[in-house]
This record gives structure tokens, sequence and C-alpha cells, in this order.
């Protein structure tokens, strides 16, 4: 037999009355205002991904924001330690997973930098790398820009821009046969040449994503309810980006003159003539403009780039792509079935991996989402003994828990939005 | 003025506490020799070198060798566009080291993700907690000395209880020793 409990249903005048009594009249100072804690995340579609963030509301004005990282770890540090330069390249395209071409031109370099060539590449591998770093800058900026309209309402840019980044993936897949893990660079030199047409589908894209990008400044840039939901929010100073160590078109809002391109030229970038957009105000809307016009700077870079291209596009006169050392590029498979020093060089670069000398190099690349830097410390062979990657995202995001507090909840949104991060790489 | 002159100036000022300095592939590398100090260099080199930006922080297990540690600072001039690297020996005895949030509050998330996946302490950090691994974990996963496999561990709630299987995982390899068996690091232990 069950034992029958007498429950106590008060009216709304009795319960009010006890809420008075209740806590004792000298607490009732924490009582005022009384705080509300929500879970931002980790599946919420603002949080591209699996961000949590905890927020303190008072009302709907954040009072405390906790961002709370790490669901999409998977040890990519601990795995590069354990494996060859050469067998890292496939992970290097799943930390910023919407421009993995600019992460495998990253991670290249550095590794190229170690082994002391980054400067001895052959141009037209210089060439074709500047062009996919570019490209994935345009990806990357596409969706950016077409995620952080979504969030906060304006659902057509979207699918433009999503019509756009379409085309290049399939550009992506002709040039290295997969359209998102593309691990298309090599050290010392990229996978394969272009295939015939490439580069003049490529003149094609770039016509039309101009018209695109225009597009897309006509339905958001003077939209009312765009400019209303991100002029003046998230407002950051230059002193305190840089103080967080903001970097990518996040700093450059804020109006501080630092982009690695310029700053210390790799590849072929002192050769290309491009401008560097700065924001003046440091909020969501200045952060919005210089990503629109860093894919335009990106558009002009490439034509710059087919326009000198080695080798032309076709290229005729054979101009090599990948350094020519036997000890750190894969012979032509012709060659390991026939000659004797081939063979033995495939083998000691399959088995052991590229031998690199002792030391400690850092390099920092100007990736989409801001500088994406490689600091290796070898003790010579072909694996690292220790592999840090400083990831944009990771850096960007701490900057959450001292920006959101005086916001209102739904300034979260384009916060977010605005600072296009992605957690592949944030985690890692 | 170049990278050169600038750690040549932060070693006149610092006199013995940074001995040693090293050129490798245009970088300069200082090495301070007690990191007890490393708050102080910091934050003469930001103010009065020109280093606004932190670049990064890393840490190195020099696992079998005494000291164990060692933190690398990566610092930047936005002003005057040179690198500079700071780096410095810990002991695993001490495994501790003081803050640098005080001179750039991008230390904060760094130094947080150092102790999570090295165990290193940051003496007056605000906010000491790990930040990838859940809190509660038992172990430092980028130690030399936990396995690529994973550990097993009794705590509930955790996806996984076994280490990982070695056959079937991405191909994965350290050269230079004598079998396959040997080659596969998930393969090894370290006692201890």
């Amino acid at each position: 037999m069950a034992e029958v409990q007498e429950i106590e249903i008060r009216d709304s005048a009795a319960t009010a009355a006890a809420a008075r009594s209740f806590p004792p009249a000298e607490d009732l100072q924490d009582v005022q205002g009384e705080k509300m804690i929500l879970n931002m995340g980790p599946s919420h579609p603002s949080t591209h991904g699996v961000l949590r963030i905890i927020l303190e509301l008072d009302g709907e004005v954040i009072t405390k924001a906790t961002p709370d990282i790490g669901y999409l770890h998977r040890g990519d540090e601990k795995i590069a330690e354990n494996m060859t330069y050469t067998q890292f390249i496939p992970y290097t395209d799943r930390l910023d997973y919407l421009a993995p071409m600019a992460n495998n031109v990253a991670y290249a370099l550095a590794v190229e930098k170690l082994l002391g060539i980054h400067d001895k590449l052959p141009p037209r591998c210089q060439y074709l790398r500047v062009i996919c770093a570019e490209l994935a800058r345009i990806s990357s900026h596409l969706l950016g820009v077409g995620c952080f309209a979504m969030d906060v309402g304006a659902m057509t840019v979207f699918l433009i821009t999503f019509t756009e980044r379409e085309k290049i993936h399939n550009l992506c897949e002709s040039l290295t046969g997969a359209r998102f893990t593309t691990s298309y660079t090599r050290i010392g030199g990229v996978s394969r040449d272009t295939p015939p047409g490439w580069c003049d589908a490529v003149r094609k894209f770039l016509g039309e994503v101009m018209v695109n990008v225009a597009e897309v400044e006509t339905l958001l840039t003077r939209n009312k309810i765009w400019v209303d939901r991100t002029r003046d929010v998230g407002v950051i100073s230059k002193e305190t980006a840089l103080d967080f160590g903001l970097t990518g078109p996040n700093l450059r809002g804020s109006g501080v003159d630092y982009d690695l391109r310029k700053a210390q030229p790799y590849l072929c970038y002192k050769d290309l003539q491009f401008d560097v957009p700065l924001g003046s105000v440091g909020d969501c809307y200045d952060r919005y403009l210089v990503r629109m016009e860093e894919m335009r700077q990106s558009v002009r870079i490439i034509h710059q780039c087919l326009d000198k291209l080695p080798g032309g596009f076709d290229n005729k006169s054979k101009e090599p792509v990948n350094v020519a050392d036997g000890k750190i590029v894969l012979p032509p498979k012709s060659k390991v079935m026939s000659s004797m020093e081939e063979l033995i060089h495939q083998f000691m670069l399959v088995t052991q991996g590229v031998n690199c000398p002792p030391g400690e190099i850092y390099f920092g690349h100007e990736n989409p989402k801001g500088e994406l830097g490689f600091y290796i410390n070898s003790r010579g062979g072909g694996t690292p003994y220790r592999m840090k990657i400083r990831s944009p995202s990771f850096v960007n995001l701490s900057i959450l828990s001292h920006l959101l507090p005086g916001h209102m909840m739904s300034d979260t949104v384009s916060i977010l939005g605005s600072f296009d991060f992605v957690m592949g790489e944030c985690d890692r | 003025m170049d990278a050169l002159d600038l750690a040549k100036k932060l070693q006149a000022r610092f006199g013995d506490l940074l001995p040693e300095r090293t050129e490798f592939r245009g970088e300069t590398t200082l090495t301070v020799a007690d990191a007890e100090h490393i708050a102080e260099i910091c934050a003469f080199a930001k103010q009065k070198l020109g280093f606004d930006y932190l670049v990064d922080i890393s840490s190195v297990d020099n696992y079998g060798e005494d000291p164990r540690w060692m933190i690398v600072y990566e610092l930047y001039g936005i002003g005057h566009r040179h690198y500079l690297r700071l780096k410095m020996s810990v002991c695993e005895e001490k495994s501790e080291l003081p803050t640098v949030t005080g001179v750039w509050r991008t230390a904060d998330w760094h130094e947080r993700e150092i102790y999570d996946m090295m165990g290193v302490r940051f003496r007056g950090h605000p906010d000491l907690r790990r930040i990838i691994m859940w809190e509660g974990y038992p172990y430092f996963p980028l130690r030399k000395d936990f396995p690529l496999g994973g550990k097993p561990t009794e705590l509930p709630d955790i996806a996984f209880t076994k280490t990982a299987p070695i056959e079937g995982g991405p191909f994965v390899t350290a050269p230079g020793s004598k079998d396959a068996i040997e080659r596969e690091p998930r393969a090894k232990t370290f006692e201890g």
C-alpha cells in the first residue's frame, strides 16, 4: 500500500506572500535582478559547430559569459608526434575544414621552413599555392558572411554565397580530386599540376563571384535591419584586440594593420598588388565589411597570379611544381621501378619520412580566419618531436568572456557570426 | 633595427638571466635561465621593445631529461614586424612558473591549454582550469608517457573505457625502430 502524501496547493496571492517571506531580508540584495544561467550550445545553430557558452543573464542582458570548448578535440598535436611530416598533411585539412587548401599551404610552408627550402620553391608552385590559398579565403569568407547573415535573419544571402562556394568545391575537385579534404600540398611542392582547362575555369569563376559579392552587398550593406543588428554591436578597440591576440579580419576590423601577407611576405605575395582593408570602429559591421573587401582583394590577387603564372595555363614549357631534391619530394612512379637511386629515395621517404634537421621554427600563415601558426620542435628525422598548432579560432574565441557581458542575448548571435570561427581548428 | 638588435637590448637589460642566444632559419631564440622572471622580461619586452602581440605559448615535454618541461613564448611586434622567441626550462618537481596574463590577456587560454595538456601550472593565473579536456579528467594527454591509444579509465560517464585497438586505426608509425610492432607508437607503454 503506497503512502498518501498531502500536497499543498497555494493560490497566487499565497505564493507571492511565501516568496516575500523567503529568503530572509538581509539576503534580498542577491535576489534583486535575479540571474538566470543559460546554456548556449554545444549544438546551437549560431555556434557553428560545437561551441558551448554558459551565459549568465539578468533579464535579457548578459552579465557573464564562460565559453566551454573542446567538444571536437581529436588530439591532432599528439597524432603529429607519432607520424611523418607527410602523413600529417591530411590532418591539416580537418583543422579549418572550411578552408582546407589554406591549411595545406600553411603546414607545407612550416615544414619547408624547418628544412630551409621555403624560399627556394619553384615559381609555378608558389603561384599555384597562392591561388589555392586565396580561393580558400574566398570560400571561407563566403561561408562566414552567408552564415552570419542567416543567423541574424537574412536567408537569401546564404543561398547566394553557397552557390558560389559550390563552384569553388568543383574547382578543388578537378584540381585535387577531393572537394573538402584536399591534401593538395606536399613537402616541397604540390601533389599535381593543374588539369587542362582549370585556369580558364578559375577565370570564369572570378567573374561570377564578383557579380555575386556585389549582389550580397546590395542585400546587406545598407539594409536597415542588418545595420541595426550589427553596427555598434561587439565593439573591440585596437588595444583590446591586440591584447587578446586577435588576428585576421577580426583584428583588421578593429583597425590594426596586421596582415602576414604584407608583414612577413611569403610565397610570391611581394610581387602581387593588393590592399589590406581595415575597419574603423571594430564592431560586427566593420568585420563584415572587411570580409567583403578581402574577397574582392583575393579575386584581384588570383587574377594577377593567373596573368603571371610561370609556364602559362597549360604549362607547355614544363615548369616544375616541386623542388628538385630527391630527398624531399617523391620521384615519379615511372622512375621508381627503373632507377636505383629513385627507388632508394622513394623507399626512404615512404618509410622514414623527410629527414628534417634538429631545431625549432615557428611559421605563421595568413589564413582566412587569422594567423594559423605551426611551432615545430624537431630532433632530426622524419617526425616532429613536438608540433604546436596556433589556431586563430582558439585565440579569437578567448575574447568572448570579455566581450559578451553587457550585450543583449540576441547580440550574441551577431557577435558569434561576425567572428567566423570554426571549432575543428579551435579544438584541434 | 632587426630582431637581433632587439634581442641584444633585452639581453643587455637582463644580463645573466638571458645567457644564450641562438639563430636558426632567421629566427632569434633567447633562453631564459630562470623561469621565475618570465613575467618581468615579458613586461619589459612589451613596454620598451614594442613586442605588443603574444603569438603563442607552447610546451615541450623532454621526457627522460631533467628539467623535463620547456615552455616557449613567441613574441611579435606589430610596429617593427619582428619575432622573438623566449624559451625556458621548468623541472618536473616544481612544474610551476609565473603567469604572463598580466602582460597580455591572450596568455589566459594558452596557459590553460598548457596546464590541461602537460600539467604545468601557472602561478597567479586568474582561472586555471582545464580547457579542452573536461573537468576531472585524470591525465595530461600531451605528455610523452601518455600512450597514443589512450589509457583505460574507471571514471563513469566517459565514452571510452578501453585503449584503442592497434589494428584498423590510421596508419601511424615512428621511424627508426626494429620491427613493425616497435614502429607502431600505440603499442608503446612507458613505465613509471
